[in-house]
């Protein structure tokens, strides 16, 4: 057991904290995804290899062997700065590795230095109304006309849909092979004609979300990552990374705290939450929870570090624990609260701008997307557990029924 | 960087798993739950062959001088085997009480290192007393009652007071009388003192902590283990066992139960082995992440416990099985040494969260 980075990342993390002592004021707060603020901000982390760090320099990346560690420490000073930690969103964590792993040549050259700039934004066209879990099922159709792919169909889910450039998007090309080889993997912008977008305003009240439909879209038929039909091991290795992303422990460790904080400013009948044995005890209970999934976290990093070691079931768990843990978290302070925690919006006695009551369903969304817990707990017991999938429901009963 | 478990260690926690599953199988701990008359001395000796004994004596007594992190993982292996043995009180407590003892104890460290000597402990007034339980220790002597202590065979107890002082008693000169519990794999004891002779061990309530940290930490490894073996013989027997012409592993029902057992008994091995780290090596967070430890395995614990025996269905239930060994084994350990609410009111006194 050996808990320390080692003395030789103490210069790096050194080197990362003065810089965010020297530009800490420049780190942008609530700015708009493509503000010059922000796009300068990108622009520096890049530059210093504190964000893109991996991505070749031929590419606009930093151009940095992968190293897990120094990811870390990077990460780490960031959030204790509170400094934003560099753009995010889907072409960023999500089709820019892939591009790096399937695109051709040209597709690099193309898309990835402006997508980690923050010039080109993605959104992500999987999910469709009758694909969700079951995504391979997915029925949004491209049929090759001449040199071009028309696109007929509707996605669901699609966030920053009415902000993108363009999307990355998985449609059946063949339809007479079986479904997880019949998916290509598209690319286009997001003002082809053709392209209606509707909002879809989550419980939270706001419209993260939207509804997507093609018409008739004509893409350029080189606009495909990896051969035809070859889309769903494009899409798998992606969602492999949305899972590993989601439930940071550290951000929940921070949410704890501030619920201990917040009990020891709320009150009923004058007497502090924190000292009402019932909803200590409660807070005891979670902080045992995030504790155990600090440590599981590290055992995680550490596997990645170490080959040797093994930790895949510590991972294959992370997705369906973080999230139902935050939202108890969320949902705790709320209690705490009691009516009061029932604010929202404009509301005097609303405290942290709504934040508890937002995360609190968010983290309903996030229990949901990116593989329900139902989904996870299937992928946990099969490839965790080597227990049977689930017998095939026959086809033939399926379009009866 | 290295979270996790270092060549040497999992190579002691394969010769412990080994001499288990080959010298310490369901029957012979059957036959020892089902016979006052037997004892696991037996089973203790093979132990100590094995260094179990002298792990956490230091060298200089004949020890191995190793640390709570090896001590864990032996007790998942006994938990993991549901294996009667006095580990807790003669190998992790006493050794630890001992080597922070007001005075050098070597002769004894030196008889726990060979195995010569079971020690008991009876912390129970201090961890926090039960009604009928009740001790008072002056000039030398004690009087009054210990309730559930453990090891009923030890040759002497360490027996801790409220204000956290430690005596040592010798078992011949106190009253011991059999108290039956549901986890028959490990037996306690009530202990009367009548004037019996007590050395004062320590007054140090940080000596105190120190081996109530460690205890508790041990508890939750052993639940670790037996949690674990509940939940591999669970997905072993959906498997096998078919209804509706599939075996019952395909349907959801039974497979979710499963990775919510998986889900939440993996960070526990993750937890284990950082509260044991820490007793030894970062001492700010090591008593709160005990009592965290203590408490969160036993809940997690609970939970495997129950739905692994429903994924046995009628069978969980038997005896014909044996199950319930692992069942009671995980019980018992969730209320020695303090049961989850009260460890938690623990853990927020030490951060300073209780007014």
């Amino acid at each position: 057991m050996d808990l320390s980075f080692g003395p030789e990342y103490d210069a790096f993390r050194s080197e990362v904290r003065e810089f965010l002592a020297a530009h800490i004021d420049q780190s942008p707060r609530n700015e708009a995804l493509r503000s010059p603020a922000m796009l300068d901000w990108q622009q520096l982390l890049i530059e210093h290899g504190y964000t893109a760090r991996t991505i070749p320099k031929a590419y606009g990346g930093f151009g940095a062997e992968p190293n897990i560690i120094q990811s870390r420490i990077i990460a780490e000073e960031f959030a204790n700065a509170r400094a934003h930690p560099g753009l995010g969103g889907q072409g960023i964590s999500m089709l820019v590795p892939t591009l790096l792993e399937m695109g051709t040549e040209e597709q690099k050259q193309q898309f990835i230095s402006p997508t980690i700039h923050g010039e080109m934004v993605w959104c992500q066209g999987y999910s469709e109304p009758g694909a969700g879990s079951d995504l391979a099922s997915l029925t949004t159709s491209a049929v090759l006309d001449g040199d071009e792919w028309v696109v007929n169909g509707q996605k669901i889910w699609t966030s920053t849909a009415h902000l993108a450039d363009w999307i990355f998007c998985l449609v059946r090309t063949e339809p007479e092979a079986p479904k997880h080889q019949g998916i290509s993997f598209l690319l286009f912008k997001m003002d082809t004609p053709g392209i209606e977008i509707r909002p879809l305003v989550d419980m939270t009240g706001a419209a993260n979300f939207n509804e997507t439909f093609f018409t008739d879209v004509r893409v350029p038929k080189e606009q495909i990552v990896g051969a035809r039909g070859q889309g769903w091991q494009v899409a798998n290795a992606i969602l492999g990374h949305e899972r590993d992303s989601l439930g940071n422990p550290n951000t929940t460790l921070t949410r704890l705290n501030a619920l201990t904080e917040l009990m020891k400013t709320e009150t009923v009948d004058g007497v502090r939450m924190i000292d009402n044995p019932v909803y200590r005890d409660r807070l005891m209970q979670l902080q045992g929870r995030v504790m155990a999934m600090r440590f599981n976290d590290l055992r995680v990093l550490s596997s990645r570090i170490n080959k040797g070691q093994d930790a895949s079931l510590a991972r294959m768990i992370v997705k369906l624990q973080g999230t139902e843990l935050r939202h108890d978290l969320e949902g705790m302070a709320i209690d705490i609260m009691g009516e009061v925690g029932l604010s929202y919006e404009d509301n005097p006695y609303t405290r942290q701008a709504g934040s508890w009551q937002n995360q609190y369903m968010f983290f309903l969304g996030l229990i949901i997307g990116g593989g329900t817990s139902q989904i996870q707990k299937n992928i946990i017991s099969e490839r965790g557990l080597d227990m049977p999938k689930e017998p095939k429901y026959p086809k033939a009963a399926a379009a009866q029924g | 960087m290295q979270f996790g478990l270092s060549e040497e260690q999992t190579l002691l926690q394969d010769n412990v798993n080994r001499f288990l599953r080959d010298q310490v199988d369901l029957d012979t701990v059957r036959a020892f739950c089902g016979d006052q008359d037997a004892n696991d001395q037996a089973i203790w000796r093979g132990l100590v062959e094995l260094g179990i004994s002298a792990l956490l004596v230091p060298e200089a007594n004949g020890g191995v001088g190793l640390a709570p992190l090896d001590a864990a993982i032996v007790a998942e292996c006994l938990g993991y085997h549901v294996t009667p043995a006095p580990f807790l009180g003669s190998a992790v407590m006493a050794p630890t009480v001992l080597q922070h003892a007001n005075k050098e104890q070597d002769e004894r460290l030196t008889a726990l290192a060979a195995g010569e000597l079971r020690v008991g402990i009876a912390f129970g007034e201090a961890v926090g007393a039960r009604a009928d339980a009740q001790i008072n220790g002056s000039s030398g002597k004690l009087n009054g009652k210990s309730l559930f202590a453990f090891d009923a065979d030890a040759d002497s107890y360490l027996v801790a007071d409220k204000q956290q002082h430690i005596y040592w008693v010798e078992a011949a000169d106190v009253e011991r009388a059999a108290l039956t519990t549901v986890d028959k794999t490990r037996r306690t004891v009530a202990l009367t003192y009548q004037d019996s002779p007590a050395e004062l061990i320590s007054d140090d309530p940080g000596v105190f902590a120190r081996a109530l940290d460690i205890g508790r930490v041990m508890l939750a490894a052993d639940t670790l283990g037996a949690a674990q073996n509940m939940l591999d013989q669970a997905v072993a027997y959906a498997k096998q066992r078919e209804q509706f012409n599939r075996p019952i592993a395909s349907f959801q029902a039974v497979k979710h139960m499963c990775a919510e057992m998986a889900a939440g008994l993996e960070p526990c091995r993750a937890m284990v082995w950082f509260a044991a780290h820490a007793l030894a090596e970062l001492p700010d967070e090591a008593r709160v992440t005990a009592c965290h430890t203590k408490a969160h395995v036993a809940e997690v614990g609970k939970f495997v416990a129950k739905t692994a025996t429903e994924v046995h269905g009628g069978m969980g239930f038997t005896d014909l099985l044996g199950l319930h060994y692992w069942f009671k084994r995980c019980g018992a350990n969730r209320q020695w040494l303090g049961a989850p609410e009260l460890v938690r009111e623990e853990a927020a006194r030490l951060q300073g969260l209780v007014a």
